[in-house]
């Protein structure tokens, strides 16, 4: 990393640590709300932006991370951040385990299979056998979590800052793991995977790990969003969820790491400015928008402003 | 000089009549001289949408309020956001009405699990969620959830309402019941057991089924051989539809009682069969907008005045603008009630005081009525019976409380 990228980077942080202070608890929750998507919405870009696999459906480990923390919570009494490692856990063999059969598929036929475990679970998580942990239809309410070790902090600013420190782990795990030896692995298999193999990578065992990762990191998403709402329901994961988190990484940027933090401020705050523009058709002008933006910016928001670094490195240069 | 006095004496025995108005006005966030700021979460997008007009005549009803000059000469600024009935966006939606917006109150939120999300938000905010639009029996829970008060029957309060007629004029039943097996189909069937009370054991058969079975017809077949010549369904309409059709093709017949959540003519009695559908028993409490006896009735008039003028893109044979237009009447007068006391404690205490309220839209004599122990203010149903043709209203209004 150049010295010019830390300091942004550094006053990001500072900007984002300080962001509580400054706005009302309300904005404090939404702005918590994007950490959470962009969690998600990394995990979702390690598989489809970086390995180039579909999923249309990573609303369904979004729901299994919410699940797992509200059942640790509600049945075992689990304080709720001891929660995440294990929701990390089952989301990683989920993911993983979901990956196998998934190397049988490419392409449009992968999103199907992935659409169909993100419509159906919602309806399993109803089902009877499984009603007394999961709820059924009226889903389990947990308790809002205070400031521990008596920090001067509301509970807002609290589960803000839990879910930046979270965010800021996993982003630089991530970072780590994708600029090294394993990211150029996933953006060559995602390029040419034969060229790939015969380079000697295992395109098996890193596709399934990879599914594995981001089912995990979009799993821990979600297990933070239980905390934050304190309610889960089936309702709260319908096939919408994975479809807006596909939008998420197009507008933030594919590819990008900085792009999920773009795409979850876009389908965070760009649904409620349309529904403030107009009731009768909030996803007519949601659709505007997002026309717009993939016109205006191909490459996402992350590549657009890639561009227009560019050109202004370029015109320094040239006066 | 006589007549003089006559003004006079009128205002005495108005101010006397409501000693709020002498009172101090006294103002809680959201309410101000000249305005009083109401919250709403309405799905007008996603998979409840068709539900979404009951938002939008509510809205058109406040239209119309403030235009013939207001509740006690404030305007009602109703802001109605979209949830999708997805429970997250309630949740960002009823906070950004309450911290942001500082609404004094939130009314008709919609959904059980979007009102179950803000249950415990909007009682340790102290915030009245009130009249919230859903049929579970949760919402009238006074002690612990004292800022929750819920509007239209719940589904224990039909259930009751059936026990009671059973036991007046079927004592001797033999009773058979299907059920669907979720927290809908169980409050049902506690509020059955609860209105048999002792004669319990009239029940000779219970039997559910899951909303994701293809059809029902083998428990059916199990509730015939079971010997019951009373039937108590409830299911949701694709099911009451195969229940009924699938009881008349084998030969028997109970005496079929049906949840109100499946009387429509229309996605119900039509597939399964007017002819094997004679008979059936149900309940309502509003006025169906396509029943011709209210053709020339003055409050069903002035519902359709109101659509024509305020609300012409929604549709006048839908039964949730009947709705809409009915719980914000019933708002209404909890705001002239309140008087200059626009406190968010005073909206409740009001909500709760409501004696004996009737709506343009309600059934006649169905008269709504809460208590600071009772946050359940429609509690009363008809029963009604299809003739082959349409749903027959019958007997007296019951209540259940």
């Amino acid at each position: 990393m150049s010295r010019r990228q830390l300091i942004v980077i550094a006053i990001l942080l500072a900007v984002a640590f300080a962001l509580p202070f400054v706005v009302s608890p309300y904005r404090t929750f939404q702005f918590t709300l994007v950490i959470i998507y962009a969690i998600a919405l990394l995990g979702l870009n390690i598989l489809t932006g970086f390995n180039g696999q579909f999923s249309l459906g990573h609303g369904a480990f979004y729901a299994i991370g919410a699940y797992c923390t509200a059942i640790l919570i509600d049945q075992a009494g689990f304080p709720y951040w001891a929660t995440l490692p294990i929701s990390g856990a089952v989301c990683l063999a989920f993911g993983f385990l979901f990956g196998l059969p998934a190397l049988r598929l490419e392409g449009l036929y992968l999103a199907l299979a992935t659409f169909a475990l993100g419509v159906s679970l919602p309806q399993l998580l109803k089902y009877k056998a499984i009603e007394k942990w999961t709820g059924g239809v009226q889903g389990i309410v947990i308790a809002k979590p205070e400031a521990p070790f008596g920090l001067p902090l509301k509970p807002d600013q609290w589960l803000y800052f839990f879910c930046l420190v979270v965010a800021i782990v996993l982003f630089f795990v991530a970072w780590n793991l994708l600029r090294g030896r394993v990211g150029r692995a996933l953006v060559a298999i995602r390029d040419q995977h034969i060229a790939a193999e015969a380079m000697g990578i295992n395109n098996a065992i890193y596709k399934s790990l990879t599914f594995g990762v981001s089912a995990m990191y979009t799993g821990i998403a979600g297990s933070l969003s239980a905390i934050s709402i304190q309610f889960v329901a089936p309702d709260s994961f319908n096939i919408f969820l994975s479809i807006i988190f596909l939008v998420g990484i197009v507008i933030g940027g594919i590819a990008s790491i900085s792009g999920a933090i773009y795409g979850a401020l876009f389908i965070q705050f760009v649904p409620n400015i349309a529904d403030e523009i107009s009731k009768a058709a909030p996803w007519a002008i949601f659709g505007i928008f997002l026309i717009a933006f993939v016109y205006l910016m191909p490459y996402g928001i992350a590549g657009g402003i890639r561009i227009v670094l560019a050109w202004w490195a370029q015109k320094r240069q040239n006066s | 000089m006589k007549f003089r006095l006559v003004p006079i004496a009128a205002l005495l025995a108005a101010a006397l009549a409501s000693p709020a108005a002498l009172a101090q006005k006294k103002y809680d966030p959201g309410a101000s001289d000249t305005e009083i700021k109401i919250g709403n979460t309405n799905p007008y997008s996603g998979p409840a949408s068709a539900y979404g007009t009951i938002g939008k005549s509510i809205a058109a009803y406040f239209k119309m309020v403030n235009e013939q000059g207001g509740v006690n000469g404030r305007k009602v600024n109703f802001i109605s956001y979209d949830d999708g009935y997805s429970p997250p966006k309630t949740f960002e939606m009823a906070r950004k009405l309450v911290e942001q917006d500082q609404v004094l109150f939130l009314f008709q939120t919609l959904g059980t699990p979007c009102n179950t999300v803000i249950h415990k938000y909007m009682n340790t905010q102290k915030v009245p969620q009130s009249f919230v639009a859903t049929g579970a029996t949760k919402w009238n829970d006074p002690k612990n959830f004292p800022w929750t008060l819920g509007y239209q029957p719940n589904y224990q309060t039909e259930s009751k309402i059936y026990a009671a007629y059973i036991l007046k004029h079927h004592p001797n039943a033999k009773i058979a019941i299907l059920y669907q097996n979720d927290d809908y189909g169980k409050d049902y069937l506690k509020g059955f057991h609860d209105g048999l009370g002792a004669r319990k054991s009239m029940i000779v058969k219970e039997v559910s089924y899951e909303p994701a079975d293809p059809t029902i017809d083998s428990q059916i077949v199990q509730l015939q051989a079971s010997g019951a010549d009373v039937f108590f369904n409830i299911t949701i309409p694709k099911f009451a539809a195969q229940a009924i059709r699938k009881a008349y093709d084998i030969g028997w017949k109970p005496v079929h009682f049906l949840n109100n959540v499946s009387q429509s003519i229309g996605t119900v009695l039509q597939p399964a069969g007017l002819e094997k559908s004679v008979g059936i028993i149900s309940t309502t409490y509003g006025k169906d907008p396509t029943d011709p006896a209210w053709d020339n009735d003055p409050g069903m008039n002035r519902w359709r005045a109101f659509m024509k003028k305020y609300h012409p893109e929604g549709s006048l044979i839908q039964f949730e603008n009947v709705y809409g237009y009915g719980v914000a009447q019933v708002v209404h007068q909890v705001l002239k009630q309140a008087g200059n006391d626009l406190t968010r404690a005073n909206i409740m205490r009001q909500a709760a005081n409501l004696k004996d309220f009737e709506t343009d839209v309600g059934l006649p004599g169905i008269k709504i009525n809460t208590n600071p122990t009772d946050f359940a203010p429609i509690q009363q149903m008809q029963l009604q019976r299809f003739d082959g043709k349409t749903w027959i209203r019958f007997g007296e209004i019951i209540g259940a409380k």
